[in-house]
């Protein structure tokens, strides 16, 4: 199995609204794949769709192996494992007692469930905590056991839907750090998520979507593909006349407080030239570097329009 | 049995157990119903006239089989509803676990405490009305056609009335309301149990053997069409088939 998911024009209306339209893309089996968009761009209605949980108006999709269809959802969820946004656990029943329910559920026999729960739980770091009440868990706790229930049934592909939503920094970052414990696992794994850097710090490819799908690729990928390559400057006081100091690299613009962009095909050779035109102009170098654009940049490029529109 | 409708069943049997409101109103309710229709019997004399005590047992009957009909709604009005308020009816449905299991698993974790709480208080009362009663009473309570009504109708009649709370509770966006439209739901069944109790309509072997195989066949066809209702969309979205 080369790809552990396909869309193929996936469509997907609830009455008169278009949740998601003609989403095309490939997750290759063993990535971690970021889906991004603001709230309500059609993340987890795409989950849901992809899970067999709700039908597509139109288009066709494949996840591990299986195609997305009512006839073969069960066979499809069999190998697939999904985290939803909250973790859902029945609180008035013990980490153990949740586990073994969708261990249940997912038919692992009985003579195998304390090893595959013991398993769950010492990934998530939560080994020897199965008698405690999941009501008295804490927040970052209770998505930790939800973490462990999708890893019960050692699924092909993970769906986690924004799993780090209302954590704060620190359970975050553990959650964060299991996520890429996956990915050594072998785990593909679809994350939706509206936290920029986590999708940066995790995902081989990203996706960002508004209804439709607005791009595709890795983060390096999207940076090179919306921004030209540039160079930052800084000197030490205002030069007198930047026009002649940089028409001759590439455009310019002054970014204030003595700083100044400049669009550059190749920043490696245009570096020397940079530093030799501002030194000839009598002005003192403090800052010569590659201008980088965070995820951030490419997210806003391409949903910040949509977002400032739709207020 | 089947394993992932076992593994519904055990879940909702805990989840129930450590429930106060499920664990009090199964055992207060049966009770609250029940007391005084046996009170009633046991102030019979002697000479009690043949139409009082045939009344009085009448009543006491009724309320063992209709108890199987009214307690399921409280639990059943809660089981899809409920999970979807607290968040953990998504989970379970992203699992391969067919929709019939599900259904037939949350239907069996009522049925089970349902009838055994029905035959615990029949047994409860025939041993009052045999030791506090007089013989009469007892004669009309304890007979083989009494017997047998009750280990029959009672798990029909209770498991009809879970699929109607089942039903009710997949259609419903707040606990309350299910459970209490379930209830209402199954009010016109508790007349006919009355109808027959009471003695209006003869309750033959021909019409108890009629209205048993009536009820297996309701009982099968309230799953599956409960199993069709259970749409993983509309459940989630509000849209969907059926």
């Amino acid at each position: 199995m080369d790809q552990a998911i396909r869309a193929e024009g996936l469509t997907k209306r609830f009455g008169p609204r278009t949740a998601v339209e003609n989403v095309t893309f490939d997750v290759p089996a063993g990535e971690v794949f970021g889906f991004l968009g603001p709230n309500g761009a059609g993340k987890t209605t795409t989950v849901r769709v992809l899970s067999t949980l709700i039908r597509p108006t139109s288009g066709t999709a494949e996840v591990a192996g299986v195609p997305v269809a009512e006839e073969t959802g069960e066979e499809l969820r069999r190998r697939i494992a999904v985290m939803t946004e909250t973790p859902g656990l029945y609180l008035r029943l013990t980490v153990r007692d949740n586990l073994e329910y969708f261990a249940g559920l997912y038919g692992i026999p009985r003579r195998n469930l304390d090893g595959r729960i013991d398993a769950s739980l010492e990934a998530v770091g939560l080994g020897g905590r199965h008698d405690e009440r999941a009501g008295a868990l804490s927040k970052g706790l209770r998505q930790r056991v939800g973490l462990a229930r999708a890893l019960l049934s050692e699924p092909q592909v993970l769906f986690l839907d924004e799993p780090t939503s209302g954590l704060d920094p620190v359970a975050s970052r553990e959650v964060r750090e299991l996520i890429d414990g996956l990915r050594d696992r072998g785990v593909t794994v679809f994350l939706t998520t509206h936290r920029l850097e986590e999708a940066e710090r995790l995902c081989d490819r990203i996706a960002i979507l508004n209804t439709t799908l607005r791009i595709v690729g890795s983060p390096e990928e999207l940076r090179r593909r919306l921004f030209s390559s540039a160079l930052e400057v800084r000197t030490s006081a205002p030069l007198a006349d930047p026009a002649a100091v940089f028409d001759g690299v590439g455009r310019w613009e002054s970014l204030g407080d003595s700083s100044y962009r400049v669009q550059v095909p190749e920043p490696e050779s245009a570096a020397p030239l940079v530093a030799r035109a501002v030194v000839a102009a009598g002005a003192g170098l403090v800052r010569l570097a590659e201008a980088k654009h965070s995820l951030e940049d490419v997210y806003l490029e391409l949903v910040g329009e949509d977002v400032e529109a739709a207020r | 049995m089947n394993p992932r409708i076992g593994a519904v069943m055990r879940k909702e049997l805990r989840e129930y157990r450590r429930n106060k409101l499920v664990v009090g109103t199964m055992a207060t309710l049966p009770a609250m119903f029940f007391v005084l229709p046996l009170i009633s019997l046991l102030a019979l004399g002697p000479g009690t006239s043949e139409p009082t005590m045939k009344g009085a047992a009448g009543a006491a009957l009724l309320w063992l089989l209709i108890m199987p009909l009214l307690l399921p709604p409280i639990v059943a009005g809660y089981a899809v509803v409920g999970e979807r308020d607290q968040g953990t009816l998504e989970p379970v449905l992203t699992t391969p676990v067919r929709r019939e299991e599900l259904v037939l698993g949350k239907a069996l974790a009522v049925l089970i405490p349902t009838v055994g709480v029905a035959y615990a208080l029949y047994a409860i009362f025939l041993v009052v009305v045999r030791l506090r009663a007089v013989h009469e009473a007892w004669r009309l309570v304890s007979g083989p056609g009494q017997l047998i009504a009750l280990a029959v109708f009672a798990p029909l009649l209770a498991a009809f009335s879970i699929w109607v709370g089942l039903a009710i509770s997949t259609r419903s966006s707040d606990v309350r309301v299910a459970q209490q439209l379930s209830a209402f739901a199954v009010l016109p069944l508790v007349g006919l149990v009355a109808l027959f109790t009471f003695r209006v309509v003869s309750p033959t072997v021909r019409v108890a053997v009629f209205g048993a195989l009536l009820l297996v066949v309701l009982d099968v066809g309230a799953w599956r069409i409960v199993s069709r209702l259970f749409d993983r969309e509309r459940l989630l979205t509000r849209y969907g088939r059926t």
